[in-house]
């Protein structure tokens, strides 16, 4: 704790204010246009046609009659989206998804697609297309693919990662190892050594906005593309290079999203729009149906962890070892990495290896979906320190605290962190009245910590002052939840104005420099670093027309509150320049005042979260409910603090989701079961109980304000809460996620069993 | 073969064609340019599309466009009075009772209907109210929140 | 495609009898609707009957009520002597969806749905309701047990619709419930689900009793053997044990994505003995 933290500014005006955002009175009224919203002149109707298969080889897709349909503008295939630009950009595998080639990997995975005069045209088109298929055997769960003896999806994957490399293909794509020390050793040198399997199902991020774009393709080359995203730069770079076109001549806007949590990062339907509209030489709007978002779009990881874990009397955590596998749909990704990465990101462990298994399934691709991958680790982790704590005697939140990193502590996955906010958030956790508040029959009280890295990366932002004072700002990140009123928010602080004076807008792909997607819970990192950036680069021009204006040297004119002020002696009666003082007087001494900003925002620094849940279950039936739950956060510093609230109450609902109710059910057939809001159930308003909070904040270092994202790590935390307030309240301990009332119900039994 | 069906909508007399089995969600959004009917799922379970017709809350993907011949049709474009937001809205703002926004017209169509005919709801008859109504992004803390603000504003108001 | 929306049953039944291919009444809409979305259904014909008079009112007569079959779910719960005399029938049809589903779905659209899971289905056998068909032969009424037949399948010939049901009229000695189970608070099909109606003496004795689940085979099933175990009792533990028991020995249910067998007959079991319970309370008992 003896390192320095610079964070020059801490008297704040504006950070930390709640004001309302700017794109509120559009959402309430209607105005706000999503990516459905658009409507070109000429524009035709996109369909896609899926198949209904799990595994199977496509032997003839036979588009004529379809093509004969009065109405049909376009037909597009494989044949439309050819693989050579797509392997020159080592994009195969996401234009495969986008569209099959000679196999189709999943049930919902696009075969052709069409565009029509209108819905009903393109819906009978879709029926005409002849497919013929050769089913293959597949498999839909992890550990049965990960098994030698599983259909194996690609003839030619062969595990990456191990040595020696293996010969024989199977699907197993990935392992990566991490960790230090010697886990034997930490074992031999435990009280207790405990070990366990975890699992959990597949969910969805469930947004409620399905993916919509319309796509324009002129005869000329180029092109525009609207479309709900999370990055539109990303959009048009993989776009431009999927299909064959020069970055610039493909112009894309983000319409206004309705929701991602990662689910909105991968391309999906967009390349197929534009080579509808190419071949069409018309505007197409393709949307998917909530079916096919389901069925079609990424969910997460089903995951399967191993682990082992031990602790001496006393409480010290020797050693912690977890094989993580991860399905990662028909290709690989990095999502059992990141799991293994995480896991025991919270502590500071002696002896720790973790090994992520890649895992090919036939499901769709697997996509980020909020701290991907973290809270199937975390669930296995959590619960089993809850358990190492019972069998030892120990308070569960002493146990964690007796070994948690802080600064200075090498993490798990190999870094040294900075000043942390894991320490505080279980300090806070312990001395919370939710802690000690009773209980009721049938009810348990739950905790459980979480962890995400956070991300920065390359932004670019561009600050315009006007003539009357006033400022726009315009940002390349994706606002998912109220970004720009933050945004706003730092350079009405920087600028020293109102926050009112500040418009923040998101430029489309040709207005600004490349900005990587909102992820890794960046957008209001990583912007408002730029932005901060850009209005003191404004602020130098404008110190700079005062000093012109006052004929006196830059290093006298000082910035206070929104004004330039002459600090030496000579010049200080002087009145302060305002803002609209210098920008009025623009075409006189200068022209146009901006600042631009180009970077990358090093320095994300790491985020922990603790959580405490009550759950009641109802023991005849297993139905659970969670009665009382609080979220304790460090945001670093809180720019808009609602709006924190809300990425912190948003993202533990998405945990009590999943830990309760949300999984993907396949059938036999391998066919999806449940795609649909009616059976895969996200929590409804009456499912839960008002989410408190808690905003810590510990600054981090790297930001000229502190902040850290907060976007991701809520949703760590839930489902090892909820499992430990369960096993709290029965004694059972859950190890397989959601806890669905049968699972639950199970459990109970099965305890009562044993104690019988 | 399609139909011309002549409704009331936000007040104004509307005639539109459609086709018979064109619902009318689709009705609102692509042939009158109500582009705040927003589809979710387009089967009744997000409630994303609701609007009041003939006064009583539906899903509007669970209705036929020709069914709405010689009905009124009430969605989010009409809740405000002009430009002065009606309190929900106002509400659902100052809240942050939104993020990403998709579900709000929804959400805002049930919470009218529900103060509409209980001016004070306890926080489980409106958890119970909107559970019709799904949100993803906020864990419903602040929507619920949003509804018993404006609640109390409109009973005073109605004082 | 057509769509008609007929002022008389006359003519509703003239339509459906002359109609060729695919042909779907809408009552509510709230399951037809989706199954077009799902391209489960492509109708050539839809007859929509709510402009019909008969199908949008509840008429209460000492024998009992009759409930149109356009009547929403949500105008039920504002019939206070229907509340009054038939709380679980009630309670069951407003178990159905969210508020926008109440204002549009209604019984006999959840009753020619012939889903094993609908909600008002036990509970209309269990009050030991009627339905009310019109068709090219005139009116007629059957039991509502005899409507569904299996799986999406109902009883129901070429030209018939179903135009309103019929309930007994209550009395103050009785009392009916309707409980499923399902995984969170609302928007849920029932996993299962359990009806008793039940009558009681001046010693609080059942003297007749009707029990009924959902979704724990093809159709709704009547459970003599369960009604049988509670007359002639006051709920004691032995009646509702052996009650549990006949509603576990009823059961055939399925392994699906909303609940196992295993889950569904031991459920069955707990909302049956808590139904019957329910009523006994609605009729005096306790």
């Amino acid at each position: 704790m003896n390192k320095e933290v610079k964070i020059p500014k801490m008297d704040f005006k504006s950070v930390g204010t709640r004001p309302i955002r700017p794109d509120g009175v559009d959402k309430v009224t209607g105005r706000a246009r999503y990516g459905a919203d658009l409507d070109l002149p000429g524009q035709l109707v996109g369909r896609v046609l899926r198949s209904p298969h799990a595994h199977a080889s496509i032997k003839k897709i036979d588009t004529s009659k379809a093509e004969a349909l009065p109405g049909v503008k376009a037909i597009v295939t494989s044949k439309d989206l050819p693989d050579a630009p797509a392997k020159a950009a080592g994009l195969e595998a996401t234009l495969e998804n986008c569209m099959a080639r000679k196999k189709v990997f999943y049930d919902g995975h696009a075969v052709a697609a069409v565009a029509a005069i209108d819905a009903k045209t393109a819906k009978q088109a879709l029926k005409l297309i002849d497919v013929e298929y050769k089913i293959l055997k597949h498999v839909t769960d992890v550990d049965e693919a990960a098994d030698p003896k599983a259909p194996v999806l690609h003839k030619d994957c062969l595990t990456r990662g191990v040595k020696p490399k293996p010969v024989k293909a199977s699907n197993i794509a990935r392992v990566s190892e991490f960790g230090h020390g010697n886990v034997k050793k930490g074992f031999k040198a435990a009280d207790i050594v405990l070990e366990r399997n975890f699992r959990t199902e597949q969910a969805h991020q469930g947004y409620i906005e399905p993916h919509a774009c319309v796509a324009s393709m002129s005869p000329d080359g180029s092109g525009e593309l609207w479309v709900c995203t999370q990055g539109h730069f990303v959009f048009r770079q993989q776009c431009a290079q999927l299909l064959g076109l020069d970055e610039s001549k493909l112009r894309v806007t983000s319409s206004e999203i309705g929701g991602g949590f990662g689910g909105k990062t991968h391309l999906w339907l967009e390349p197929v729009a534009l080579a509808l509209s190419r071949k069409a030489n018309l505007p197409v709007k393709l949307v998917m149906t909530r079916e096919e978002v389901f069925r079609a779009s990424g969910p997460t990881s089903a995951a399967s962890i191993d682990i082992k874990m031990g602790v001496t009397r006393d409480g010290t955590i020797t050693a912690g070892e977890a094989t993580l596998r991860y399905s990662s749909g028909p290709w690989v990704g990095s999502w059992a990495m990141l799991g293994a990465m995480t896991s025991f990101a919270c502590y500071d462990l002696e002896n720790v290896k973790t090994v992520g298994k890649e895992i090919l399934v036939n499901r769709p691709k697997t996509t980020a979906y909020r701290a991907p991958s973290a809270p199937m680790a975390a669930f296995a982790v959590e619960s089993m320190i809850d358990e190492l704590a019972a069998q030892i005697g120990m308070d569960p939140v002493d146990l964690r605290l007796k070994n948690v990193a802080r600064e200075g502590t090498r993490a798990s996955y190999g870094p040294v962190y900075g000043p942390i906010g894991i320490e505080p958030s279980l300090e806070a956790a312990k001395i919370h009245p939710h802690m000690s508040a009773p209980l009721k029959e049938n009810q348990g009280r739950g905790m459980a910590c979480g962890f995400w890295f956070n991300f920065g990366g390359q932004a670019c932002t561009d600050l315009n002052i006007n003539a009357d004072g006033s400022v726009s700002l315009t940002v390349g990140t994706i606002d998912v939840g109220g970004a720009r009123a933050s945004l706003s928010l730092v350079v009405a602080e920087e600028l020293g104005i109102e926050y009112e004076k500040v418009k923040t807008v998101i430029g489309d792909s040709a207005t600004l420099g490349y900005n990587e997607m909102t992820d890794g819970s960046r957008g209001t990192f990583a912007s408002s670093m730029s932005a901060i950036m850009s209005a003191r680069k404004a602020i130098d021009v404008m110190k700079q027309r005062a000093a012109d204006t006052w004929d006196v040297p830059v290093s006298e004119v000082e910035w206070v509150d929104g004004h330039a002020v002459a600090k030496g002696r000579k010049k200080s009666n002087r009145p302060p320049l305002s803002i609209a003082d210098i920008a009025s007087v623009a075409e006189k001494n200068g022209g146009p005042i901006a600042g631009h900003t180009e970077m990358v925002a090093d320095g994300a620094g790491v985020s922990f979260a603790t959580h405490i849940c009550d759950v009641e279950v109802d023991p005849e039936t297993g139905q659970t409910r969670v009665v009382r739950y609080t979220v304790i956060q460090d945001a670093g510093k809180a720019v808009h603090p609602t709006y924190v609230e809300g990425q912190f109450q948003g993202g533990a609902a998405q945990g009590i989701g999943w830990a309760l109710n949300e999984e993907y059910v396949y059938g036999d057939d391998g066919r999806l079961q449940n795609a649909g809001f009616l059976d895969y159930r996200i929590p409804v308003c009456s499912d839960l109980p008002m989410i408190d909070t808690q905003i810590l904040e510990i600054p981090n270092p790297n930001h000229p304000y502190g902040i850290r994202g907060v976007g991701e790590t809520s949703i760590v935390p839930p489902l090892a809460a909820i499992g430990n307030a369960v096993s709290n309240a029965f004694g059972v301990r859950m190890t397989h996620v959601p806890m669905s009332p049968p699972r639950i119900l199970d459990a109970l039994e099965k305890a009562e069993l044993e104690t019988a | 073969m399609s139909m011309l069906i002549s409704s009331t909508i936000n007040g104004d007399t509307v005639d539109f064609i459609c086709e018979p089995d064109e619902t009318l969600m689709d009705a609102l959004r692509n042939r009158v340019g109500l582009k705040g009917v927003k589809e979710g799922c387009g089967t009744g379970d997000c409630g994303a599309c609701s609007v009041h017709l003939d006064g009583k809350l539906v899903c509007s993907c669970l209705v036929l466009g020709a069914e709405a011949e010689g009905r009124t049709v009430e969605t989010v474009e009409g809740m405000s009075d002009g430009a002065k937001l009606h309190p929900l809205q106002t509400k659902f703002i100052e809240h942050a009772a939104l993020q990403c926004g998709i579900c709000t017209p929804g959400f805002l169509m049930a919470a009218q209907t529900l103060l509409e005919n209980n001016p004070d709801p306890t926080e489980t008859e409106i958890r119970y109210a909107l559970a019709g109504n799904l949100c993803r992004c906020t864990g419903y803390d602040k929507i619920v929140r949003a509804v018993q603000d404006a609640a109390a504003v409109m009973r005073k108001k109605s004082k | 495609m057509l769509y008609q929306s007929p002022h008389t049953a006359a003519e509703a039944v003239d339509l459906l009898k002359k109609s060729k291919g695919s042909v779907h009444v809408l009552a509510g809409g709230s399951d037809l609707l989706v199954r077009m979305k799902g391209g489960f259904i492509e109708p050539d014909l839809i007859v929509d009957i709510k402009r019909i008079p008969a199908t949008q009112q509840i008429k209460a007569s000492k024998s009992g009520f009759i409930i149109g079959a356009a009547v929403s779910c949500a105008e039920l719960a504002q019939n206070k002597a229907l509340v009054k005399a038939w709380p679980g029938v009630v309670e069951a049809a407003n178990l159905i969806g969210s508020d926008q589903i109440q204002s549009r779905c209604t019984m006999a659209g959840n009753l020619c749905n012939a889903s094993p899971a609908a909600d008002s289905v036990p509970a209309l056998i269990a009050a030991n309701a009627e339905a009310v068909i019109q068709g090219p032969k005139g009116k007629r009424v059957i039991p509502v047990a005899k409507v569904v037949t299996g799986p999406g399948k109902t009883s129901l010939k070429k030209g018939e619709f179903i135009e309103a049901l019929k309930l007994p009229s209550g009395s103050a000695k009785s009392g009916d419930a309707y409980l499923r189970f399902i995984p969170r608070t609302e928007m849920d099909i029932a996993v299962v689900s359990a009806a008793v109606n039940l009558s009681i003496d001046a010693k609080k004795v059942v003297t007749d009793a009707r029990v009924a689940l959902g979704a724990v085979a093809p159709t709704a099933l009547l459970v003599p053997a369960g009604a049988k175990a509670l007359i002639g009792s006051k709920l004691e533990e032995e009646a509702l044990e052996k009650l549990g028991a006949a509603c576990a020995k009823a059961c055939n249910p399925i392994d699906d994505k909303r609940g196992t067998i295993d889950f569904r007959v031991k459920v069955a079991k707990v909302l049956a003995t808590r139904a019957a319970k329910a009523a006994y309370a609605r009729a005096g008992g306790k």
